[in-house]
């Protein structure tokens, strides 16, 4: 006889106030000074409770977090390589099943969650991550988007926006602009080509309490679900610590990220402005940008504006790749 | 000022898989409270409790205090990164260099 699956049912809150005061990532870990994905931390942390299971992927959140023999983490919390994220949770999902079916388990399917960064989750971390969502495993996978590999010390990555000061991209003489190439759309390789995957959200530190309902809506589906989360890095995109919710709500404002739910097939967008603000804005407070001229920026405004007709929708935009520019 | 003693097992006593037991309420093995040049002051006069200090903190540092309804810090993991005066649409907080506290954290002998 099969004993049922308890899942645990997550409450949608409606503001500020309703954010529970329990801390669940706790104060002491290693981030730098106003760390955009240890705010990501700090809010899905109190989104999922405390019965609840992280993966971390090789990034900043495993190796700034955890210092020697101590962990802020106040729930099982388990390092995986950066590569297989996907995979380790899509165990920890079906071993939590076959406990359940054998009836030597009793309690509810604690939340499991992969926090893995932009590295971890669509560079080398992908075939993992696409493995864990094709199969249908009840566990949520959250990119932390930081836009670079910053924990090895800000190297590009395809999530990197286009003329980015990078470790591996700097400007010069023969490449003025930094980073050549056009950042990967995330959600929509997820939506695009997963049929098991029934909800996919983007959301922004700037936004924490809608952050906070996405994670419980995504985690109240019983199958997998994808976020992607804003998450500004004073250190990568050099720009002042105290900036880092400032920019991630500038990025809203000038349309480089947009935040958005698809849901079985819908999609609902949140938090667009009336009118959208230049990208030079949210370009000149970020010293990774400094050494781009106008032509330069008025490609990426280019981009942003053909990406803006239909965000989070396959359409096409201006891009040149390296070898038809040549 | 903190009771926590750190015990460096050798390596035979590192338990299989390196487990190690999580925090409760706070992380006494990495205090951060010293890495701070300035510090976030609260008006509890002026403050409104819009809680955007306690939900904009990486470091989890501003909690409400039910019982005195004032939001108090956490002087010993506050990093000064300043967001909550960024983002504080009162303007209750003000940051103030840490060398003006007679008892602030560079001037112990061994800060925390």
């Amino acid at each position: 006889m099969a004993n049922p699956v308890k899942t645990q049912n997550l409450e949608h809150i409606k503001g500020i106030r309703k954010v529970p005061q329990e801390e669940y990532y706790v104060p002491g870990h290693r981030t730098c000074q106003g760390c955009g994905p240890a705010l990501v931390y700090k809010l899905v942390s109190k989104a999922t409770g405390p019965n609840s299971i992280f993966l971390g992927p090789t990034g900043c959140m495993y190796v700034a977090n955890t210092s020697y023999l101590c962990s802020p983490w106040a729930y099982p919390w388990m390092h995986t390589q950066i590569t297989n994220g996907g995979a380790v949770a899509s165990g920890i999902e079906a071993a939590y099943q076959v406990l359940i079916r054998k009836g030597k388990y009793k309690g509810e399917l604690p939340n499991i969650v992969v926090m893995a960064g932009d590295g971890g989750s669509i560079d080398i971390g992908l075939q993992a991550m696409s493995g864990m969502l094709y199969r249908g495993h009840d566990a949520l996978f959250i990119m932390y988007d930081n836009e670079s590999y910053a924990n090895t010390g800000i190297q590009t990555s395809p999530a990197t926006p286009y003329g980015a000061n990078t470790t591996f991209t700097p400007p010069g003489k023969k490449i003025p602009e930094g980073k050549v190439l056009f950042p990967k759309d995330p959600p929509q390789m997820v939506i695009g080509s997963h049929p098991a995957v029934h909800y996919v959200a983007t959301a922004s530190v700037a936004y924490p309490v809608d952050l906070i309902n996405k994670v419980r809506k995504a985690l109240n589906y019983k199958g997998p679900a994808f976020l992607h989360l804003h998450a500004p890095c004073p250190k990568g995109w050099l720009f002042d610590a105290k900036k880092t919710v400032e920019i991630a709500k500038l990025a809203i404002q000038t349309g480089m990220w947009v935040n958005y739910e698809w849901e079985k097939g819908e999609y609902t967008y949140q938090h667009t402005p009336k009118e959208y603000k230049p990208v030079k804005e949210y370009m000149k407070l970020q010293k990774r940008f400094d050494h781009l001229t106008d032509a330069h920026i008025a490609k990426m405004q280019a981009f942003i504006d053909a990406k803006l007709k239909a965000p989070g929708k396959p359409i096409a935009v201006p891009v040149q790749g390296p070898r038809e520019m040549a | 000022m903190s009771d926590f003693k750190f015990k460096i097992p050798k390596h035979l006593e590192v338990p299989m898989g390196a487990v190690i037991p999580a925090p409760v309420k706070e992380n006494p093995g990495m205090i951060t409270g010293n890495w701070r040049t300035e510090r976030p002051v609260i008006d509890h006069e002026a403050c409104t409790l819009c809680l955007n200090c306690f939900i904009f903190c990486p470091d989890a540092c501003w909690h409400l205090d039910e019982k005195t309804e004032k939001m108090m810090w956490n002087a010993r993991y506050c990093k000064g990164c300043m967001i909550c005066v960024n983002e504080c649409p009162a303007d209750c907080l003000t940051p103030q260099n840490e060398l003006d506290f007679p008892k602030g954290v560079v001037r112990l002998d061994k800060p925390f």
